[in-house]
Formats: C-alpha cells, structure tokens, sequence
C-alpha cells in the first residue's frame, strides 16, 4: 500500500493548524496588552448572552434580509464542519467515507450537507451582490476602501470556491460509485451534486478519480488556507464573536464607568484632614495616566471588540453623527484600534517582544478629534452590534485623556466646565438663584 | 401669568422635622434654562394638584456632572457627585424623580458606585405611578384628537430601557399617540447628548436635530412630545429649520399632562 498521500496530508495537517496556532498565540497576546477589567461577574447571564446573540445570531435578524442570508451561511458553516471532520480522519487513515457504516443517517448527513452547501453559494452570491452591485451604502463608506472591501469580497469567493469543491468532490464520487470503481463504497446522498454528474458524464474511471482527488484536496486545503487567513481578516468575528458577546456589557447602556483612580484623588481633595502638602511615599507609583491615546491604555475587552469586528458597519449607519455626514464612523474606531494594535504587535516582534515607542499613537494617527467630538454619546452603535461590540467606550477613553491630560477640549466645553466649577452649572448663572423659576 | 405653585426646600422640610415623600432633582436645565423652566413649573403643578409632599433641594442642588463626564472630565464629574452625594446623604434622600434623563441616568447607575444610592425615576414614570395610583386624575380633553409623535431621549429609553411609562402617560390624554419609524430603542438621537448642547457641531453636512425632527414630521404630528429639557430644545430648533413652528408644538409630557388636569 501507498502512505505517502496520508503522510503528505498530515504534514500539511500540522502545518495548517501549527500555523494558525502559532497565529493564535499572537492574538492572545496582543489582546492582553489591554489593561485588566474585572469581567468575572454574572457568568450565567453572560453564557445566556453568548448563547443568544452569538449562537443564537438574535441580533443579526433585526436586518431581516442580511440576517437570514447570514444564517444560511453560518449554520452551513458550521455543519459542513461535520464532513470536515471525516475528510481529516480519511486523510490521516487514508480511508474513504470512513463514517459510512452510519448507513441511513450517514446519507441524511451527506445530503443536508449538499442542500446547505447549495443555499450557501446562494447566500454568498447575494451577499457579493450586495456589496459590489448595489453597493448598499454601509459597504462604501470611506473606511472601507482598499483593503477592507477586498476582505470582504475575498471571504465570499473563498467560500464560494469551497462550496463548489466540496460538491464536485461529492459529483465525481457519486459517479465513481455508479461505475463501481474500487475503494468508492456506495455511501451518501447526493441532492444537489447529481446535477453536476452531467457534466462529467462520459468520462474514464482514471479522470474521475483524477477530478475527486483534485477536488478532495484543494477542499482541505483550502479550508486550512482560509483557517489561517481568519487572523489577518474580519473574518476573525467567526470564531471571536463568542467570547465577545460574553464579555459584552451587562450594565444599562447608559451607565459609564467611574474612573478609580479619579475617585482616590477627588476623595483625597475632599478629605478634610488630608495633608495637602504631604511628601508622597516614595514606593508610590507613578500617577495613572488618565484616559486612552493609545491601544495599550485601553482594557483587553475593548482590544478584543476591535478583533472581533467584522466591519458590517451596521454601527455607522445608525450613527447620528455619521448620518448628518460628519467624520465620525463608529466602525473607523473600531478598524483603527486593530490596526494600531497589529501596529504594536509586529514592533514587538521585531525587538524581541519589547514594545519600542514608534512616534505614532491611536489619537492623531488614527483616530482624529474631530471623529471623537462629533459623538452625542447615544449608543444608537451599541445597540446595533451584532456581536456586542462597544466603540462608545473607546471614544469615552480617549475624550479623556484629550481633556484630563491635555486639556484639549473644544472651547465651547472648556467654558461650560468651567461654570460648573464656579457655580455648579453648565451656564454662568448664579447658584443662589436656582430657585428662581418657582415665582417666575 | 404664571398660576401659583407650592415648592418646599430640603432644608424647610428638615426645619420642620419631616421627610418629604420625594425629592424632585430640578438639574441645571430645568432650574435655568427658560423653555426647561416651564418644565419643571408644570411638574410642580402636577404634584401639587397629586398633593404630593416633595422637596428640593434650592441652592444647594449642583449639576449632576453628568454633561462634564459626557465630555471627558471625569475628575470634575466625581467632584460634583460627591459634593451632591454629600448633601443628600445628609438629608437621608431615598427616592428622587426628575424631568432630565441625564440627571435620571447619572443619579440612578453612576453615583451608586459613588457611595449615592436612590431609587431614581424619570418624571415620566412618577406621573404613571401617581395615575396608576389613582392620587391624579386626568378630565381635560384638550389634546383629544390631537396627533402626539412621543419622541424617545436616549438617556431614557435606550440607555435605560424606559419605553413604557411616557406612552402609556400620553395615551391618558384620549391623543393619537405615532410611533416615528425610528423608535424606542432604534430612535435617533436628538443631537444634544455627549456634551453636544454646549458646542457646536462638527462640520457636516446636516445638524442631527434637523433630521430628527424631520422623522417626526413624518407623522404629520400637532404635537412632538419628549422627556428631556435638551431633547425639547433641538427639536424646538428642528421645527424652525422645517418652517413648521405655526404648526408644529414641541412639549415635554409634563407639560400635556399638566395643561390636562
């Protein structure tokens, strides 16, 4: 018997997934340059959550059409997941159908795996439809040009392609059954690939087998291919869309974190016996920078939403901000935090994991104070995440540090802060007065 | 011709020896702005007619601090809660009510942390609970017929999932009650929110209350109602940019329910 097929295929087994491991390991640690949050609470509505927007895509079908065509493909996706299983094990094992003597279930699967596979070229060719076609406004917008618009087309003829693999796969196969051709069990059923036996009708046993073994292999292949193309693609929010909408925000949207370390100093200055001119101790630490103006000032919850973002921009279009046509987009946020964090991630490793200053920040490199000044804070884009993402926060992180640690506040709000340190409003008014309107 | 109403401060009610049954937070908005002030005078009416024994604080209420956290300033934000959370500690405060959600969101889920804990309520909600409870009866029918777009502030509805009470509220006065085609929890924002209020907006090619207000006209409404001092100002601004102010009234819901009672 020949093994070489089986030790070429788990040579390139290892490779794949070695790869895509060695990519993981970069995520995760680029992930953790986040600063900790405490996310430990309220695990069992957490898991509910996960379960019902991630699993449950609850959220994507508040846009019927791209929700429903967005089921089709992830539940064939992960379905289809099944065969991949049982075309690894034949390669290893150098079998074909291993999972066969399942007999009626066997061909059940098989043939909801062609129906799938079928509704998923339909969905992909709608999807491409949408973007490249009609080119639906939230595809186009400024943020998505070059790169981005390429990924996401990428993604639809890579799928694609697969789906036509993997039914041709099942065509030849199918034939080859019919010949009688050896090491082809009869096995499975084959709904959507008899329609492509036509085509190969007439041809010898060798070019079948020739056809299903090409077909066999560029299919894992490929799906090794796109495995390791998730870590430079949105289409990351496959796999990290889980733990995202776990980690996502219990609290009303409304409320906002209160800065700790902001609260032990307005403590301190309200404390009446503190010593105001008191030496500090000299273990203390350096005073925490206040705010966000760069990736590693963020917490790792807000690195990994800017991971899991698979830039629908379905947050732009609902942004009032972006609607009215100004620069900010909420789903720029979250692209520009990615891209600065992969930024710092290869800096690092080229000088040995050490993170050396490069002259270039989130604030100002990438995100402008325009875009961050133009947000009503309204989380009309927290409420349109599919996948609980939270760009508001990161805009709040950086609002902050442009006013705690650079007084940069537009004029206007400089002014209206100051009234409210002077006299307790927004307005220059008197406190004294703020009965007024009871006799007027 | 301002109809007389009865306001007790904290203090008085501590002179006296007594705990109101509620206190009402006027906010900044409400106790200087002169369209907001009009607001609170028909809250006021509201109680007073519910003969509802609340309090204020005066002059010794400040800003919530919210439009300062809204703008960065966190450090200026925590200064104000605990200058508020002090004062109201002191009056042993349980239950406050207010016509701004900004003031409902910051004192209800961001002073809690603070060492400030309340039972929060929109005005909205408190004007439900006191028809509910049968202590306010509507008779006027001066808005029946009228058609009312209840426009939704995000401080309330999205952010703290308050759909309910200002509908069902508005519903009492026998109006046409439409929903925008964005509402509740898809509801546009006005324009205001994040400290917008106080500065201009970034270049663009439309003001966010311009479009807003557009959405109400939609419903070809007599009335757009809101919850929120702000909210009432964009949209009143939103209505002179749609030349439609000889048509068209911006009021907060207090206001109809006070003009119905």
């Amino acid at each position: 018997m020949d093994y070489l097929p089986n030790i070429l295929f788990v040579i390139v087994l290892i490779f794949g997934i070695g790869f895509f491991a060695r990519n993981v390991k970069k995520l995760s640690r680029n992930i953790k340059l986040g600063k900790d949050v405490d996310v430990s609470d309220n695990k069992s509505q957490r898991w509910k959550n996960m379960a019902r927007i991630a699993l449950g895509q609850s959220k994507m079908v508040v846009r019927p059409i791209a929700g429903l065509l967005h089921i089709l493909v992830y539940v064939g996706f992960v379905i289809i997941n099944i065969e991949v299983l049982e075309i690894i094990l034949d390669g290893i094992l150098g079998t074909h159908r291993l999972f066969a003597p399942l007999g009626a279930v066997y061909n059940f699967l098989i043939g909801s795996f062609e129906i799938l596979a079928l509704l998923v070229i339909v969905a992909v060719v709608l999807f491409w439809i949408r973007r490249n076609i009609i080119k639906l406004q939230r595809f186009i917008k400024p943020e998505m040009k070059g790169w981005p618009e390429k990924d996401g087309n990428m993604i639809l003829y890579i799928e694609f392609v697969l789906m036509l693999l993997f039914l041709t796969m099942n065509a030849s196969d199918f034939q080859l059954q019919q010949l009688g051709a050896d090491h082809y069990t009869k096995a499975g059923a084959f709904p959507v690939s008899q329609f492509i036996v036509p085509l190969i009708d007439g041809l010898s046993q060798s070019t079948l087998i020739l056809i299903e073994r090409t077909a066999w292999w560029l299919h894992i292949l490929g799906i090794l291919a796109f495995l390791n193309y998730l870590y430079y693609s949105k289409h990351l929010h496959i796999l990290l869309a889980f733990p995202n909408t776990y980690y996502g925000k219990l609290k009303p949207q409304g409320e906002f974190n209160n800065l700790e370390a902001v609260t032990n100093e307005v403590k301190l200055m309200m404390d009446p016996s503190a010593d105001p001119f008191a030496a500090p101790a000299e273990d203390v630490a350096e005073p925490e920078k206040f705010g966000a103006s760069d990736v590693m000032d963020l917490n790792w919850v807000q690195l990994l939403n800017a991971y899991t973002c698979t830039e629908c921009g379905r947050c732009t279009s609902e942004c009032p901000a972006n609607q009215t046509g100004k620069k900010l987009s909420p789903r720029k946020i979250m692209m520009d935090t990615r891209d600065r964090l992969e930024e710092v991630g290869k800096i690092m490793d080229a000088n040995k994991g050490e993170f050396v200053p490069d002259g270039k920040q989130l604030l100002d490199d990438y995100i402008s104070r325009e875009e961050l000044w133009a947000c009503t804070t309204c989380n009309a884009c927290v409420q349109a995440c599919p996948v609980s993402i939270d760009p508001l926060s990161i805009i709040m992180e950086m609002r902050r540090f442009l006013v705690m640690e650079q007084s940069a506040a537009p004029t206007e709000l400089n002014n209206m802060m100051s009234n409210i340190e002077n006299n307790g409003a927004p307005w220059p008014y008197n406190q004294m007065d703020r009965l007024n309107w009871v006799n007027e | 011709m301002s109809e007389q109403i009865t306001v007790k401060t904290m203090a008085e009610f501590t002179a006296e020896g007594k705990q109101p049954e509620i206190l009402f937070w006027v906010g900044s908005a409400g106790s200087y702005d002169d369209r907001a002030k009009k607001i609170s005078r028909a809250f006021v009416k509201i109680l007073n007619k519910a003969n509802v024994e609340f309090a204020v604080l005066g002059s010794e209420e400040s800003c919530t601090g919210d439009v300062a956290k809204r703008a960065g300033n966190e450090f200026l934000f925590q200064m104000q809660a605990m200058m508020n959370i002090e004062v109201l500690n002191g009056y042993e405060i349980k239950r406050i009510v207010t016509c701004d959600p900004h003031s409902f969101n910051t004192l209800k889920n961001e002073y809690p942390g603070l060492g400030g804990n309340y039972d929060v309520v929109h005005h909205t909600q408190y004007i439900k609970e006191l028809l509910d409870g049968g202590r306010l009866s509507l008779e006027g029918q001066v808005y029946k017929e009228k058609r009312i777009t209840f426009h939704d502030p995000c401080y309330l509805g999205r952010a703290n999932s308050v759909f309910d009470a200002p509908r069902e509220v508005l519903k009492k006065t026998n109006a046409n009650i439409l929903e925008m085609k964005r509402h509740k929890k898809d509801a546009l924002c006005c324009g205001a929110g994040g400290a917008q209020m106080f500065k201009e907006p970034e270049k663009g090619d439309m003001d966010i209350n311009v479009l807003r207000t557009k959405d109400a006209l939609e419903t070809n409404p007599n009335i757009i109602a809101t919850g929120c001092p702000y909210c009432n100002t964009m949209m009143t601004d939103g209505i002179k940019a749609h030349e439609k102010e000889e048509s068209v009234t911006v009021l907060d819901v207090a206001e109809l329910i006070a003009n119905s009672i």
